[in-house]
């Protein structure tokens, strides 16, 4: 079986945005960029079922600008066996993105499309759902595990106060939730293979797909800035302060 | 310890270190060298993620280097249009007159101000164009020395626990084989050291000394930007015994770089680096450029200001050094990038020459060097930063004009550094506390937000990468005598002594905050702070603008 990991280039976790000036969006130039962290932990397992003999070949593919290669080389760094570029210098909408990833997904025909549950740059969660659905494929979302077994696959879901099971059959959409596995590190001599796999450009405008956009950011702010904490002396004070101040009893 | 399998790669050339230097040495290398593989490493987590500099620069070294370095887009954007230099008292700035004559060496015309990280990462572009290797992410841990000479490197290992044991995800550091290697890692660069000692290579010269540059970028209303304007100053806040001064650049789009350089060598243990730089910014000359703007980066780094006296041997069995690791920095000038690619450079056509040649040492980088205007730039200036030292701020200044002026850096005396900077602070007894303003969180700031301003992150469980060799040196050295320098030196808060019982203190290590400026390694009295190089990718993320 091979499986199809979609990924994303998102402005690095530890990056501190800021919003432009005329609130139309945050500045993203010149900001450090890396794999989405959901889509490093979909990229991992997608790596340990081919290693436990589940999968044979894990493709990863990314649809941004050219410069994205850097997150295909990171994630083949991981262990992925080759990868694909859609090349676009638009910015896309998920379901701009899972059209795309239709296309891709016709072409290769994967036994599995695993991917993050959200970026974390729009925080959207939404493509792998809007994929699955064009697909007319079954999905599990939130995935904090997965079992592969007899043309079906079992996946548990982080719900709101515990764990669903779900068991889909192959050919499904799978989205990775945190607790999935702990991604392994891209060694260097990972790194320095990893410049020789295959790494395959396709132009999005090539696809033959609709990639228009049909939502627009109004405006983007900073959230609000909170005050500092005080410390109070006892129980009295803090009913005094929530009475006066606060107004809350 | 178990023996630990280590899979290695090979290559011609080996840099370690992608600041100007380790950039502008594989770039030359592979222009006379096309063929020669060059893998370069570098600790941050990109090119450029851990460079804090100025940065007015001088375009010479990068005319010579790239010389179509405008087509190519460098980002060089602003050229200095004004410039001045302020002596402060308390209240008032007094402007140096004549200022191309007096101090000629601060003369900006014709130089740009810049991000140093933009302009890296620019530089790294050009590289990887040219077919450099280049690996951000991964640290030089130690010299992989064989036969008696250097060899390569070893990378740092990846997944230990905070215990020292392997955690899942433990990924063993590889050994990088090189014909040659060149250490570019800065200013007090650790396999530099390591490098210097096993092979003798500081005999004979000075002991380096070294500054601390900390730094803020702001982005102030439009109407308040003024591109290109170049300011420094001198005298207050320090007293006359204390080398430093603040600098203030506006830059690209409605950006001003702000930043305090103190002189390591500073004796009151009760001096705070980072408070004189966030005092500064309240002087009536510094403070109307903030007002109304926001801080955007926070950083700070060391900087060598030993010049031309300190410069060790740059060659050893395997290897040579370039750029702020051997301590090419042209002291007066503040300003270190276009000596550090120069040396770069030459360290490049020496290293071509011993692979042709198959010679162990690159040995003809010395005369390579002083051959060339690196040499001559630094030897004119080589007394100004000592006669600071010896004689004060004022009587230095003094000393300085009449150097240029009327000697033109031909004196026939050297002035020498007498002391390395962990040897002059002065027991806290001796010592005049600073009543330092508190933060008023609109001009000035405290410790804790700055550093958040880094985006410093470092895997959170490693081992701590700074260890007290002797925890009972630091009770009665450094807590009884000087009354914790660290804690006021450290510009990212990383030190804080901590009452551990009656009577009884202790250093609390918050190691996680760390900037990586090497502070702590170069001014801690007795060298009891051990700074290992952490997990590649810790440390700072400074974004373009730094
Ligand atoms: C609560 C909520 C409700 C919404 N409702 C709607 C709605 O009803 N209708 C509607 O049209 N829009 C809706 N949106 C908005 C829409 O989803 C966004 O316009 C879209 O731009 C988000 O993109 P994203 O990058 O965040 O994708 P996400 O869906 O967050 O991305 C998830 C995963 O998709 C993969 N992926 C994403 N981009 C790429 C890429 N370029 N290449 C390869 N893989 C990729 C990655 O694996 C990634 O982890 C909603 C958003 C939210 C938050
Ligand atoms: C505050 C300040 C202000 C300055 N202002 C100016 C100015 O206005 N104009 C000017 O021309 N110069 C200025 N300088 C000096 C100038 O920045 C330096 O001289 C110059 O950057 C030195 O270049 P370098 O390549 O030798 O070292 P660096 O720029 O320090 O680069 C060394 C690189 O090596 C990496 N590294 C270090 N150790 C390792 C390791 N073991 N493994 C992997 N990577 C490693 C570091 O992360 C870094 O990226 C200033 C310096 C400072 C600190
Ligand atoms: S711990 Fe040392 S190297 Fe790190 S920021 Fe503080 S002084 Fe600098």
């Amino acid at each position: 079986m091979k499986i199809l990991v979609p990924v994303k280039r998102v402005v690095d976790y530890n990056v501190k945005v800021r919003v432009a000036a005329d609130g139309s969006g945050v500045e993203t130039q010149g900001l450090k960029m890396s794999l989405n962290p959901f889509d490093e932990i979909a990229v991992e397992e997608a790596i340990r079922l081919r290693e436990k003999g589940v999968a044979t070949e894990v493709v990863v593919v990314t649809i941004g600008v050219q410069a994205a290669q850097d997150i295909l080389r990171t994630s083949m760094a991981m262990g992925a066996d080759r990868a694909i570029l859609v090349k676009t210098d638009d910015t896309l909408e998920p379901r701009a993105v899972a059209n795309a990833l239709k296309a891709i997904v016709e072409r290769e025909q994967p036994g599995l499309v695993c991917m993050g549950k959200q970026a974390i740059d729009d925080d959207m969660n939404a493509t792998g759902q809007i994929l699955a659905a064009k697909l007319g494929w079954p999905q599990g979302t939130f995935a904090s595990a997965v079992t592969v077994a007899d043309g079906r696959i079992e996946v548990s879901r982080e719900i709101d106060g515990g764990t669903e099971v779900v068991s889909l059959a192959l050919p499904a959409v799978v989205t990775a939730d945190l607790r999935l596995n702990e991604p392994r590190y891209a060694s260097l001599p990972n790194i320095m293979k990893a410049r020789k796999k295959p790494l395959e450009t396709l132009e999005a405008a090539d696809l033959g797909v609709d990639l228009a956009s049909r939502l627009t950011v109004v405006s983007v702010a900073e959230p609000a800035e909170r005050k500092e904490g005080i410390k109070l002396g006892n129980a009295a004070e803090l009913v005094e302060k929530l009475k006066t101040e606060a107004k809350v009893i | 310890m178990t023996q630990i399998e280590r899979e290695e790669m090979e290559f011609d050339v080996v840099v370690v270190g992608g600041g100007p230097a380790g950039l502008s040495a594989a770039i030359r290398l592979r222009q006379i060298a096309p063929d020669a593989s060059i893998c370069l490493i570098e600790k941050g987590s990109e090119i450029g993620a851990h460079i804090v500099s100025g940065a007015v620069i001088e375009p010479r070294s990068l005319e010579e280097l790239l010389p179509d370095w405008r087509s190519l887009g460098a980002p060089l954007n602003t050229e200095v249009t004004e410039e001045r230099m302020l002596f402060l008292t308390e209240k008032r700035a007094i402007q140096i007159p004549y200022l191309d004559r007096v101090m000629p060496h601060m003369a900006n015309h014709g130089n740009y101000v810049v991000s140093l990280g933009e302009v890296c990462r620019w530089l790294g572009e050009q590289a990887e164009a040219l077919g450099v290797e280049i690996y951000p992410g991964f640290a030089g841990a130690e010299l992989f020395i064989e036969n008696n000479r250097v060899a390569g490197v070893i990378t740092g290992d990846m997944g230990i626990e905070r215990d020292g044991t392997h955690g899942p995800n433990f990924t063993p550091g590889m050994i990088l084989r090189a014909k040659q290697t060149i250490l570019t890692e800065g200013a007090r660069g650790s396999l530099s050291a390591h490098a210097m000692k096993r092979f003798g290579l500081r005999k004979g010269v000075d002991t380096q000394t070294y500054g601390l540059g900390i730094k803020e970028v702001w982005e102030v209303p439009k109407e308040k930007h003024r591109p290109g304007l170049v300011q420094h100053s001198f005298g207050w806040p320090l007293d006359d015994h204390t080398y430093g001064g603040a600098w203030l650049y506006h830059f690209g789009d409605n950006l001003v770089s702000y930043g305090f350089v103190t002189g390591l060598d500073y004796s009151n243990t009760y001096l705070s680096p980072f408070e004189e730089m966030q005092r500064t910014k309240l002087h009536p000359a510094f403070r109307e450029h903030f007002e109304g703007g926001k801080r955007l980066i926070y950083g700070a780094r060391a900087l060598s200001e030993g010049g031309l006296q300190s410069i060790p041997r740059l060659t050893f069995p395997g290897g040579v050094l370039a750029g702020d690791s051997a301590g090419f920095l042209n002291v007066p000038k503040i300003k270190g990038t276009h000596t550090a690619m120069k040396s770069g450079m030459l360290a490049a056509e020496a290293v071509a020459e011993a692979l042709q040649t198959e010679c162990t040492e690159a040995s003809s980088l010395t005369e390579r060097v002083r051959n060339s205007w690196l040499w001559s730039e630094l030897r004119d200036v080589r007394n100004i930063r000592p006669a600071f030292a010896k004689w004060g701020m004022k009587a230095g200044a003094l000393y300085a004009g009449i150097d240029s002026m009327i000697l033109r850096g031909r004196a026939p005396w050297t002035l020498h550094h007498p002391h390395a900077d962990n040897e002059t602070l002065r027991p806290s007894a001796l010592c005049e506390q600073i009543d330092y303003p508190k933060p008023d969180n609109v001009l000035t700031f405290d410790r804790v937000s700055s550093v958040f301003l880094s985006a410093t992150n470092h895997e959170e469980n490693q081992p701590v990468h700074l260890k007290l060799r002797n925890e009972a040196i630091w009770r009665t050295v450094n807590h009884d005598v000087f009354d914790a320098p660290e804690s006021r030196y450290c510009p990212a808060g990383v030190y804080e002594q901590e009452k551990s019982g009656e009577n009884e203190w202790s250093l609390r290590i918050n190691a996680q905050n760390c900037v990586h400026c090497k502070t702590c390694d170069i001014k801690d009295p007795t060298q009891n702070i051990e700074w290992c190089t952490p997990e590649g990718s810790g440390g700072p993320n400074y974004p373009v603008g730094m």
